[in-house]
């Protein structure tokens, strides 16, 4: 008999959603323990996430920050590298667009204004990733390692520049200043009223546009480019990739820059969409959250617009739950936990029992058929 | 006199800083010897300071506190051995699993058991007649000594009075060099550590050696958890780790894997943490040190040293790789 295959709607459809059940499963409990009935929490959760235009703009809000973080992790990681710096690299972006938008704003239309922070979003996010990239390259230091520690440098490294420069006089709070009202990213209730449409204030704003646009370019990247082929080769076989010719310094640092200019982006949001300036700990571990983003969209730009609508409706779901219970709000915190343990680090847990499952049951049918036949 | 007196402060202070890096550093080193990458001591810090603070203020005894810091800390690391050892799940993953795990637990538990924003009550409390925190120890004849010149300052002001977590924490260090490089055990771990294979033909089971080594890693990192909580601040707030994980598993890496070197490391860092909490920046040679600057130098310097620009930091051959048993 030949070697059975299991089939991808299994690989794709029910290991994932297993493992996701399990967390849920898990979440269940703490809640329980926490003297609040699961089910009840969960319709909180989605009336306050999707029950008003004021919730989903916040879900909607949040998503727009994980597509960015999320994707900059999978991009990494289809190279086969663990990108644990996006905290890092969308703090140091968003220093590039506070810059552009402290300096253009006033100054130059918006129309004008908005490439050039998104390339420098781009830029400054993609500059913070090259040392650990080279490093990793060239003199094969971990990446893992040298982008955790480049995300406290990053966090000094700003302290240092918001205190020092950014910081206007006569301030007590460290942050810079707010940035002219010409340099904003249009709110979505200001933009749709214009239309005639009424939704209620919230932080969304375009830049969701710009993040859905940039998951596919980034698909596009991926599948329908030589350096995506190039980049994924290297991540599912390095060595045949160096042997067919692909230089992997090369392809590990392209590929380091991208995920780092893909972190910065999530500034355009932040900053340059809700706060208008820069503030301390701006990025608030979304950097972090992006890697769970990755891990549950199985490192897919598709997948991952999908896993950062979930994070996003844990994210509002979960503050609506505070006022709701009066119980922590980091109790999301605990939800991202166990969907990073159940779905990242044990899943292999049900992967062999849900496979022997399904070669069980289909052997059996295959040899009633067989039965049946003679 | 003057300066005597900032330098002992200062010292002081390094000794108060270096316990955690310590304690949490030498737990790393059991874990990665062993094969086992560990992002995941800061995690362990942050549910053994709660743990240890929450039992402390229920049981009136820091003892009490720092067993239960200890128990939490190693069903993490338990945790971490079973996605990574039993379902060869990511190093990586599990790790940063459990620290976010850790980061919400605590916050969320911490509100729900004693309502004060995450934080737990404090635990030394006149009015409730509570003290719940460890007493530092004075050695023999300081009281007498103190008003002696230079003696006084170093052995009353810096080498007494501290937590008996910070003399553990020194002792800590010759005594994890014996067992991982003079006991059986130790080098069971090293060579899981390198070479699984290898062990796994001699009939010793890499699986049990690595939950071993992890079952060590926890009780190592409970103690500094408990440190913080119970000892330095009587009292735990979210997110009190603050990156001590982090900064332990550097100091780990600038060590070379190695106790001392981890060692001199964890001092290394706790002087600079020292400066930096003291002043608002260093003037050297008429340059002047930002406080951020020197805040960062324990990462800058790691990152230097895993470039290969000062000294190789080798790390053990098998370190993050899944061992698979070989089936016939």
């Amino acid at each position: 008999m030949s070697q059975q295959r299991i089939p991808a709607w299994i690989t794709v459809g029910v290991i994932p959603l297993a493992n996701v059940a399990l967390a849920a499963f898990a979440a269940g409990l703490v809640f329980w323990y926490l003297d609040i009935n699961p089910f009840d929490a969960l319709g909180t959760m989605a009336y306050g996430a999707f029950g008003s235009s004021y919730g989903w703009g916040y879900t909607l809000y949040y998503m727009t920050s994980y597509i960015f973080t999320g994707l900059a992790v999978a991009v990494a990681f289809q190279c086969g590298m663990f990108n644990i710096g996006g905290e890092g690299q969308a703090y140091i972006g968003a220093l590039g667009v506070g810059l552009v938008c402290l300096a253009l704003g006033g100054h130059v239309p918006f129309i004008i204004l908005l490439p050039i922070s998104i390339v420098a979003a781009a830029v400054f996010g993609a500059l913070w990733a090259l040392i650990p990239a080279w490093l990793q390259a060239t003199r094969g230091s971990h990446i893992v390692i040298t982008t955790i520690m480049f995300n406290f440098i990053a966090a000094a490294l700003m302290n240092y520049i918001l205190i020092n420069f950014l910081k206007p006089d006569g301030t007590m709070s460290v942050e810079s200043a707010v940035f002219h009202e010409s340099a904003w990213i249009p709110k979505m209730h200001d933009v749709l009223a214009v239309f005639g449409i009424s939704l209620d204030r919230s932080p969304l704003n375009l830049s969701i546009f710009w993040s859905l646009f940039v998951a596919w370019a980034v698909w596009v990247f991926l599948w329908r480019t030589r350096w995506g082929y190039e980049i994924r080769t290297v991540g599912s076989n390095a060595t045949g990739a160096q042997y067919g010719g692909i230089g992997i310094p090369r392809v590990v640092i392209l590929t380091m820059l991208v995920a780092g200019g893909l972190a910065g982006f999530m500034a355009l949001n932040v900053v340059q969409g809700e706060a208008h300036q820069i503030k301390l700990n701006l990025v608030n571990q979304m950097g972090f959250t992006g890697i769970a983003v990755a891990l549950m969209g199985r490192n897919h730009p598709i997948g991952i617009v999908l896993a950062s609508l979930l994070f996003g409706f844990l994210t509002q779901g979960g503050s609506e739950l505070q006022f709701e219970y009066s119980i922590d709000a980091r109790i999301v915190v605990v939800l991202q936990g166990l969907v990073i343990l159940f779905s990242g680090a044990l899943q292999n847990m049900m992967k062999h029992p849900i496979e022997r499952l399904y070669l069980t049951l289909a052997n059996r049918s295959g040899s009633d058929q067989a039965a049946a036949e003679a | 006199m003057e300066l005597f007196n900032s330098i002992i402060l200062i010292l002081d202070a390094t000794l108060r800083n270096a316990t955690p890096l310590i304690f949490a550093a030498l737990a790393g080193m059991f874990s990665e010897r062993t094969g086992i990458v560990n992002i995941a001591l800061e995690g362990k810090i942050l549910i053994s300071a709660f743990a240890g603070a929450a039992a402390a203020y229920v049981t009136g005894s820091p003892w009490m506190g720092l067993l239960a810091g200890i128990l939490a800390s190693v069903v993490f690391a338990q945790l971490h051995a079973f996605a990574t050892v039993t379902h060869n799940g990511d190093h990586v993953v599990s790790g940063l699993a459990i620290n976010i795990l850790a980061a919400g637990l605590t916050a969320s538990l911490g509100n729900f058991w004693f309502h004060q924003g995450g934080n737990t009550p404090n635990l030394v409390n006149r009015a409730e007649e509570l003290n719940a925190r460890f007493e530092p120890i004075v050695l023999p004849f300081a009281k007498a000594l103190e008003d002696v010149p230079i003696i006084g300052g170093i052995y009353s002001e810096l080498l007494s009075g501290h937590y008996f977590l910070v003399y553990l924490a020194f002792i800590a260090v010759p005594l994890c060099w014996f067992i991982l490089f003079r006991t059986k055990f130790g080098l069971r771990v090293r060579a899981v550590g390198e070479n699984p294979q290898a062990v796994d033909t001699a009939g010793i089971s890499v699986a049990k050696t690595r939950y071993l080594a992890l079952l060590v890693c926890g009780i190592l990192a409970g103690f500094a958890g408990v440190y913080l909580s119970v000892a330095l601040t009587a009292q735990f707030s979210p997110n009190m780790s603050a990156g001590k994980g982090y900064m332990a598993l550097a100091a780990l890496i600038f060590g070379k894997w190695r106790p001392r070197g981890a060692l001199q490391a964890c001092l290394l860092f706790g002087v600079l943490q020292a400066i930096a909490d003291r002043s608002q920046g260093l003037v050297i040679g008429g340059i002047e040190m930002p406080v951020q600057l020197i805040e960062a130098l324990p990462y800058i310097l790691t990152v230097v040293l895993l470039g290969g620009f000062i000294g190789r930091a080798v790390a053990p051959k098998a370190i993050g790789r899944p061992y698979v048993k070989e089936r016939s």
